[in-house]
């Protein structure tokens, strides 16, 4: 706090911002404490306000679907893929399809992803990768993770390529910029299951299904990316370019494009995980492999051989996240001129030829080329001997934390939230927003918020609103002391992110059955979820931020004798506070996306209607509902930005 | 390939001229499964009859509601388990829009209704009968529901009326409905710990029934027009004041086009009809001896070889 008044913008302007934001907080108030005497139109959205939304977007749905014929195009292009993705299956686990030559040895598969791992990083990420595959196999899982990754090796290109062209365009065309950024900041904040119902209703239901919304999914930070990449390209270089007499096409490929590579790969590194993120997901609508057979296991309640699962995909995605940061780190190599072909391409004739031995080795040991379920190991028992006995040892705490949330705390919230009349809450708002960014700020509250209560499901968005928020708190109380331990030291950093990246690549999924045997079906289970994905990104931003502080201001206070915690509160904390509350907006992001998803506990929120929505294939109502939560997240993140923004301005950071 | 479609059009030509010698078209049957295993293994079971007559079958993932309209459009071939409590208003929907077809019942009977484990009854003996569930409503509270008994039911999306039912028999009773069918089958687990009576939506042929043993709720029986007439029943005021069917469809279904294209399949379709204790078996082969589907639908083949060759066969 200290250093923040040093160097605050222009003073009577904060004061006038402030002043305009106390008034609208007191009419707040007053709208709140005087409901009773409201008119009806004041406590709840008046049904003229009410737009029929969802019968608008079918119709415009129905229209470009059938009178335009764009299923016919998306229908074709969708057999398109079809062929695509039956030559990857065949490859990997044998579909019976063209070119019928699979399915290949696993060992050969675990043999190339090793020598992979080799050439990108050395023996560690050789034995990482190839150990990886050789779980799979050893687990019985081998079919599943290749229907998996037999979408993901289709669906990762065409991400890429999508994103890089679009980026590309995106940085040469002002226009087109200008189109694209509220669209993807839509699209990012957007719950899934909102556009896998357009999915369902273009593409049909299967692996195709599965790849379209997998690349739905990840190519939006691709296009980011590419564009940041491509911005921050000096003019240096280009005039270089220029001299050297290149066309603007060789400017592009051979200037522009490697510069941005570091950019780039990261955003290639972005779409593999945000594919794998979406394995469970997609099977709802039909993709095969570890996430359809996930939910199978979960719905039989096998807890333990669905973490063998999730350990798999966990395994895939942080062997994925290695090669492809090894691929980002790596400097091409230059050998010596005259270097003969054997030289050079050492490696690939090594893999050929280990190719090649595992391939005859798999012919005459059956088990080198596949392993069934009979033959497969399981750790099933031990996991759920070990869940049962969590659950047992956190029963009696359970029961009364169950009991005291609920009647004190989620139960009284709730029926607060939705007490408050409509138009307490916008002026509430209004504000915050007014207090953060101004009257511009303040608008775009209203007009999120507005169009909610225009969409006739302020209720049920209420109710979202108490989750998420209540869960965000929760979370802030867990993730903010254990992100203050884990910036301590380089070793315990290491291991809190190390904890961070597995439980973000774990499929929530398998929390949500645990959370139920232990607090029951009701917001309690919900909030437990929700909480246990909200915290991770709080407990990342927040080490990052204390570690991201400059050293020379830490030295700087511990020669003016500050103790440790003076440093930590007056120095490295209000230095960290705006990469924390990146965490914090990001925490919120993840929570909205969980408490849809945590409507499989049961909730009466906007994901309850999302999941009718999806069986019940109701684009409309679908798209509506998914936009009330976008439009929830995209507040959040324009009142953390600008906040963020402006204090990074103070504090001299940028 | 190009000879291989014109051979499958003579092929269908030929079948809408005389059905009985109809070869079977060479694309593949799209069999669908869902997220239980009794279907997903009778679908592998008639898969393989399929594949034992010479044709190619693939089997698609898809949601359990949404079927119906991927049927109609010939996205996928067929359905093997149409619930009439679960399922019936979407397959009525859709044969209505026209595409899809009833091919017949399994000799199997349905039953969905209000369901408790055993030890539920240690603590309230007068079950199964309704009123004394009434009378034990406090048995089965929780901190969400007050003095009333909690009635855990199934996702909103299943349209079951149990709050309904609540009301037209005036019970002490709280409707929570549960999100998934994963949720009331962890909630029941939970509960067996403590042996902590609980109640909730359940249905038969379940694999739950080889876990956890338990009874349905005795409702007022189901009689035609309790649902919509408040005069049936015994509360002469509303309707739903009664349980649901105690022997509910459990229905094929087929895409309009199977006939043709598949004609010999078809005819073994129409003939396929399962047993309740049939369908209980294939669920406990995956969920009790954690066979995988496939595998578990190849045993029971071998077992049951007597069953299904008539149906191959057929009867002549």
């Amino acid at each position: 706090m200290t250093i923040t008044a040093t160097n605050a913008p222009a003073p009577e302007r904060t004061e006038t911002r402030l002043r305009v934001a106390q008034i609208l907080f007191a009419a707040a108030l007053c709208l709140a404490i005087g409901r009773f005497a409201l008119p009806d139109f004041l406590v709840r959205p008046p049904e003229w306000l009410i737009l029929p939304f969802a019968d608008w977007i079918n119709a415009a749905f129905a229209f470009v679907r059938d009178d335009l014929g764009l299923i016919h195009v998306t229908r074709a292009f969708a057999d398109g893929l079809e062929w695509v993705l039956d030559v990857t299956a065949n490859l990997l686990y044998g579909k019976n399809r063209w070119p019928r030559l699979g399915p290949i040895p696993w060992t050969v598969i675990a043999i190339t992803a090793a020598m992979i791992g080799y050439a990108l990083n050395g023996w560690r990420l050789a034995a990482f990768a190839g150990l990886t595959f050789v779980w799979i196999a050893v687990m019985g899982q081998w079919q599943w993770a290749m229907e998996t990754l037999s979408v993901i090796v289709v669906a990762a290109p065409v991400s890429v390529f999508l994103g890089l062209s679009m980026g590309i365009l995106a940085w040469k065309s002002e226009g087109f910029r200008k189109i694209l950024n509220p669209l993807l900041n839509i699209a990012q904040s957007l719950p899934h299951f909102a556009y896998m119902i357009p999915v369902v209703v273009f593409i049909g239901v299967g692996p195709k299904a599965g790849a379209i919304v997998t690349v739905i999914f990840s190519v939006p930070p691709m296009i980011r990316m590419t564009l940041l990449g491509l911005q921050k390209v000096s003019a240096e270089v280009v005039e270089a370019g220029h001299m050297a007499g290149a066309t603007r096409w060789q400017l592009l490929r051979y200037v522009r494009l490697p510069t941005a590579r570091t950019e780039i790969l990261v955003g290639i590194n972005q779409v593999i995980m945000q594919c794998l993120a979406m394995v469970v997901l997609a099977s709802f609508i039909g993709m095969p492999g570890l996430g359809q057979k996930l939910l199978q296991l979960l719905q039989a309640l096998k807890i333990g051989r669905s973490i063998e699962i999730g350990i798999t995909i966990v395994l895939l995605a942080v062997m994925l996240d290695r090669c492809s940061k090894a691929w980002a780190m790596k400097q091409p190599v230059h050998l010596e001129k005259g270097a003969s072909w054997l030289t050079r391409h050492k490696l690939l004739v090594l893999w050929a030829a280990l190719v090649v031995l595992f391939w005859l080795l798999s012919l005459a040991f059956p088990l080198l080329h596949e392993i069934g379920r009979r033959d497969a190991l399981s750790l099933s028992e031990p996991l759920d001997a070990m869940m049962d006995w969590i659950i047992a040892t956190l029963d009696p705490v359970t029961q009364w934390l169950r009991w005291f949330l609920i009647v004190w705390v989620l139960v009284p919230l709730r029926d607060g939230m939705l007490w408050l009349p409509f138009s307490a809450v916008l002026m509430f708002l209004m504000a915050v927003g007014w207090a953060i960014g101004g009257k511009r700020s303040a608008l775009i509250c209203l007009a999120y918020f507005g169009l909610i209560a225009m969409s006739g499901w302020w209720d049920r968005a209420m109710i979202t609103v108490y989750t998420v928020t209540f869960s965000v708190f929760i979370a802030t109380l867990i993730g903010f002391p254990l992100g203050i331990w884990g910036s301590r030291s380089e070793g315990r950093a290491k291991v809190a992110l190390l904890v961070c990246d597995t439980l973000q690549t774990f499929p929530s999924f398998i929390y949500l059955i645990p959370v139920i045997m232990l607090f029951g079906v009701n917001d309690v289970a919900v909030v437990g979820a929700v909480v246990l994905f909200a915290a991770v990104p709080l407990v990342r931003y927040t080490i990052e931020g204390l570690r991201g502080v400059p050293a020379s201001l830490i030295e700087a206070a511990d020669m003016s004798g500050a103790t440790r915690n003076q440093t930590l509160w007056n120095v490295r904390l209000p230095l960290a506070l705006p990469t924390i509350m990146v965490g914090v907006n990001q925490s919120v992001m993840f929570s909205l996306f969980m408490v849809i998803i945590a409507a499989f506990i049961g909730t009466q929120d906007l994901g309850q209607e999302m999941q009718r929505a999806l069986s019940s294939s109701d684009v409309g109502k679908g798209l509506v509902l998914g936009l009330a939560v976008a439009f929830m997240g995209l507040t959040v993140d324009h009142l953390v930005s600008v906040w963020a923004g402006r204090r990074r301005k103070a504090l001299g950071l940028d | 390939m190009r000879s291989k479609t014109l051979l499958s059009a003579t092929a269908v030509a030929l079948a809408t001229v005389s059905m009985a010698q109809a070869q079977d078209s060479s694309d593949p049957i799209l069999i669908p499964t869902h997220n239980w295993s009794s279907q997903i293994v009778m679908s592998h079971v008639v898969g393989q009859i399929f594949e034992s007559m010479g044709n190619s079958v693939e089997y698609v993932s898809t949601d359990s509601q949404a079927v119906y309209e991927s049927i109609r459009l010939g996205d996928v071939t067929l359905e093997l388990e149409v619930w009439e409590g679960a399922f019936g208003p979407a397959f009525e929907t859709a044969v209505a829009k026209g595409g899809i077809h009833d091919v017949g019942d399994h000799d199997a009977v349905t039953r969905e209704d209000w369901w408790y484990p055993l030890w539920a009854k240690e603590a309230c003996p007068g079950l199964p009968a309704w009123e004394a569930l009434n009378e034990c409503a406090e048995l089965f509270a929780t901190p969400e529901t007050g003095d009333k008994g909690r009635f855990l039911g199934g996702p909103v999306d299943w349209l079951k009326h149990d709050q309904e039912r609540v009301d037209a028999l005036s019970m002490d009773f709280v409707v929570v409905n549960a999100g998934s069918a994963s949720a009331l089958w962890a909630e029941v687990g939970a509960a067996e710990r403590d042996k902590r009576p609980v109640v909730i939506f359940n249905w038969t042929p379940n694999f739950v029934e080889a876990l956890y043993p338990g009874e349905f709720v005795e409702f007022p029986e189901y009689v035609e027009g309790c649902k919509d007439d408040p005069a049936v029943g015994p509360n002469p005021d509303m309707t739903y004041d009664c349980g649901n069917p105690a022997n509910g469809y459990l229905k094929k279904a087929a895409w309009d086009g199977m006939a043709d294209k598949w004609p010999g399949a078809y005819e073994t379709l129409k003939r396929i009809s399962f047993t309740n204790p049939q369908i209980a078996e294939m669920a406990k082969l995956v969920d009790i001896d954690e066979l995988e589907p496939e595998d578990a639908a190849a045993e029971w083949l071998e077992n049951n070889e007597a069953v299904w060759t008539p149906w191959v066969e057929g009867d002549a």
